[in-house]
């Protein structure tokens, strides 16, 4: 990380949904612990990935940093300025400088006004007036996401899932912002379709120099948008790094499994060792009763008494190059994958050799 | 691999499923055939609305009988399906073939027990008392890996995590030994941890009870790792078939070939840009004249006489292997290098 003032400054951010119970007076019984102390930072330009499975607070961590939601601990700042509780106010020059798009493109545009209505929304809010008026700014949005400008006065349901995904980014555009938080927005597209809305999204953030918090479960999506990935299991950051590092050099189990569950579409030779193939046995644990101390280690082959009495810190561990922090007591090494045959792993014989 | 002289256990021939609706007729399946040996899995890839999940609705027998229009021959183990009664195909789902959804909350029932909805498949089939098939339901939670299953076969699935109800899902679909098992995305909504273990857990339960599997997915990392043989549709038909390894490393048609490159993978040079399809999937109320991917295509236009755009070219299959596309194969080997190269690394 440079010296200079990161974009967007994360630390100790913490979201505790509380649960209601009780008769006749409702009292907060508990509380889902979604997210639960992160520290990262964006730099300007740059592109964060955000991935784990589902659970594990990513899609919280993307509503806190664009204060849809109130955190309940923690702080974040924006070029400096803390907005960890700002008011609508104070909120209101930043809410344009970060934008969001969503993950459900049929869901996430009224279906009842134009798309030149959505997309000049964030204008007229914002009290926007673009040299040359918003409906020659629209149009040049639409040319910049790869649709027709004749468009301008359809409806969403015209279009296709790709196309209104085209409409979602060019909205989130339209403020031209510093920061997009993008919360999963290939994933309910097709297949033949997501390269085309990954492309477009790279083709703005290298143009127009804007920085992503990209959200996603598919590693290898991430791998091609993201400079850095964070790792996140159960509302916390177990690893993050620089993508080459993270992908190359995985020291956190979870990561280690997570990659080896990526199924590839490829066929190896009869004889050729594949790939490493890590199982990890059992399911996410409840994030209203996390494990304690390291919250993987119900589904880790190392855990021992440690893992299970002190949560280890997100650090620096031996061996890792500057900015790659990984959060385990008993980290992955690259000349010996994964060797501890322990009854919680099941491993492929073939790929243990 | 496929060999000849074994009797195919599913055959499809020639299958069309047209269904009327307001705005006209839509031909979700436009002549469609394979075959399927027992204890093999076929994979078939396709995109939303390329008819994968409708043709094994049709093969159930589970399609609205009213408005589907069905033509053609579904023969499991040498029985016509399309001609049978419903009373027969009761007898057959569940028991001979059974099935796999992908939203495991949404195909149980919310107000019966686990245990129940399991026995209940056991009991109508083989007639066994309450006792036995609450016995057979434990057994088969036991087998799909559910921990406690004399605890948890009273649970109700609300109670059950995703990975834990698909894995009830597959118990349920098992208690019968069936020997065709249609598996429709039953891994989509998983998270990959829990995918891997459930697709670990089809090839253990294959190899033990020797069942044909019919996958339906859109992934093609989850058909390399799952299949023996691949069936690429598109638009209503097959565009491409052959063996996991023919058409994954050597692709034939354009479509395979840009799924293939389309896909980021592990290894992916992150500064190239994607190669996408451009356009989008056809609607099948009014599906493009001729080869219905030309219109996506980027070789259309290299065949001579714009014949894509005319002519709807043959599928043509040797040995199970074969594609529908007016490209030669010389033109195919001119084209396709480059591409194929990043894809298939």
């Amino acid at each position: 990380m440079s010296s200079t003032t990161p974009l967007l400054d994360v630390s100790g951010l913490t979201k505790h949904f509380p649960i209601k119970g009780g008769f006749p007076i409702r009292r907060t019984v508990g509380a889902v612990q979604a997210v639960d102390g992160l520290d990262f930072q964006v730099a300007e330009g740059e592109s964060l990935g955000l991935v784990g499975e589902s659970g594990c607070g990513k899609s919280t961590t993307g509503r806190l940093i664009t204060r849809l939601l109130e955190p309940t601990g923690g702080r974040i700042a924006y070029r400096g300025e803390d907005i960890t509780h700002a008011g609508r106010k104070q909120l209101a020059p930043i809410r344009s400088e970060i934008q969001m798009i969503f993950q459900d493109p049929y869901a996430s545009l009224n279906p009842r006004q134009t798309v030149g209505k959505i997309i000049s929304g964030p204008m007229e809010i914002n009290d926007i007036h673009p040299a040359g008026g918003r409906e020659a700014r629209v149009r040049e949005l639409l040319e910049i996401v790869g649709l027709n400008p004749e468009h301008y006065n359809r409806f969403p349901h015209e279009f296709s899932g790709g196309q209104r995904q085209r409409i979602g980014v060019a909205r989130a555009l339209a403020l031209e912002p510093k920061l997009i938080v993008a919360d999963e927005p290939v994933s309910a597209l097709d297949v033949s379709i997501q390269a085309q809305v990954v492309n477009l999204l790279q083709k703005v953030q290298r143009d127009l120099g804007i920085a992503f918090v990209f959200i996603a479960h598919d590693l290898a999506v991430v791998r091609h948008f993201s400079q850095r990935v964070a790792v996140m299991y159960l509302g916390r950051i177990v690893e993050i790094a620089d993508r080459d590092d993270l992908y190359g050099n995985p020291r956190h189990p979870y990561t280690r499994a997570l990659l080896s569950a990526v199924p590839e579409a490829t066929v190896q030779d009869e004889g050729v060792q594949g790939r490493e193939r890590i199982r990890l046995v059992g399911d996410v644990p409840s994030p209203i009763n996390p494990p304690s101390g390291c919250r993987f280690r119900t589904r880790c082959w190392k855990a021992t008494e440690k893992c299970a009495t002190e949560a280890p810190p997100l650090v620096q561990v031996e061996g890792n190059k500057p900015g790659h922090l990984t959060a385990c007591h008993y980290p992955e090494t690259t000349d010996v994958p994964a060797t501890v045959p322990a009854p919680r792993l099941a491993k492929d014989p073939e790929a243990a050799a | 691999m496929t060999s000849t002289d074994q009797q195919p256990f599913l055959s499809v021939r020639d299958l069309k499923v047209h269904f009327s609706t307001e705005d006209g007729i839509v031909k979700a399946v436009d002549g469609l055939s394979f075959d399927l040996l027992k204890g093999k899995t076929l994979g078939i890839v396709g995109e939303s609305g390329s008819g994968k999940s409708v043709t094994n609705l049709a093969i159930l027998g589970l399609h609205d009988r009213d408005r589907t229009a069905i033509e053609g021959e579904i023969l499991l183990d040498d029985k016509e399906l399309l001609t049978a009664s419903e009373k027969q195909l009761e007898r057959l789902r569940g028991n001979k073939m059974s099935m796999i959804f992908q939203d495991a909350l949404a195909s149980l029932s919310p107000y019966h027990t686990i245990g129940k909805q399991i026995s209940e498949t056991y009991r109508k089939h083989t007639g066994a008392s309450k006792s036995q098939s609450r016995a057979r339901a434990i057994e088969m939670l036991r087998r799909v890996g559910i921990p406690q299953p004399e605890v948890r076969v009273d649970d109700y699935p609300h109670q059950f995590s995703g990975g834990m109800r698909q894995r009830a899902m597959i118990a349920m679909a098992l208690v019968c030994d069936p020997e065709l098992l249609i598996a429709d995305e039953p891994t989509t909504a998983l998270d990959v941890t829990v995918q891997a273990q459930i697709m670990d857990l089809l090839k253990d339960l294959q190899q033990e009870f020797g069942t044909s599997i019919v996958f339906i997915t859109h992934d093609l990392g989850v058909i390399a790792d799952i299949a023996d043989d691949v069936l690429v549709m598109y638009g209503g038909r097959c565009v491409e078939r052959g063996t996991k390894r023919e058409v994954l490393r050597s692709p034939q048609h354009p479509y395979t070939l840009g799924l293939l490159s389309s896909m980021p993978n592990l290894e992916h040079p992150v500064d190239v840009p994607l190669n996408p399809i451009p356009g989008s999937p056809p609607s099948l109320l009014n599906p493009p004249t001729g080869c219905r991917f030309h219109p996506r295509c980027t070789f259309a236009e290299k065949v001579e006489g714009g014949l894509c755009s005319k002519e709807q070219p043959p599928l043509e299959v040797t040995n199970g292997r074969g594609s529908a596309c007016h490209l030669t194969a010389d033109q195919r080997a001119e084209f396709f290098t480059d591409l194929a190269g990043s894809a298939a690394n």
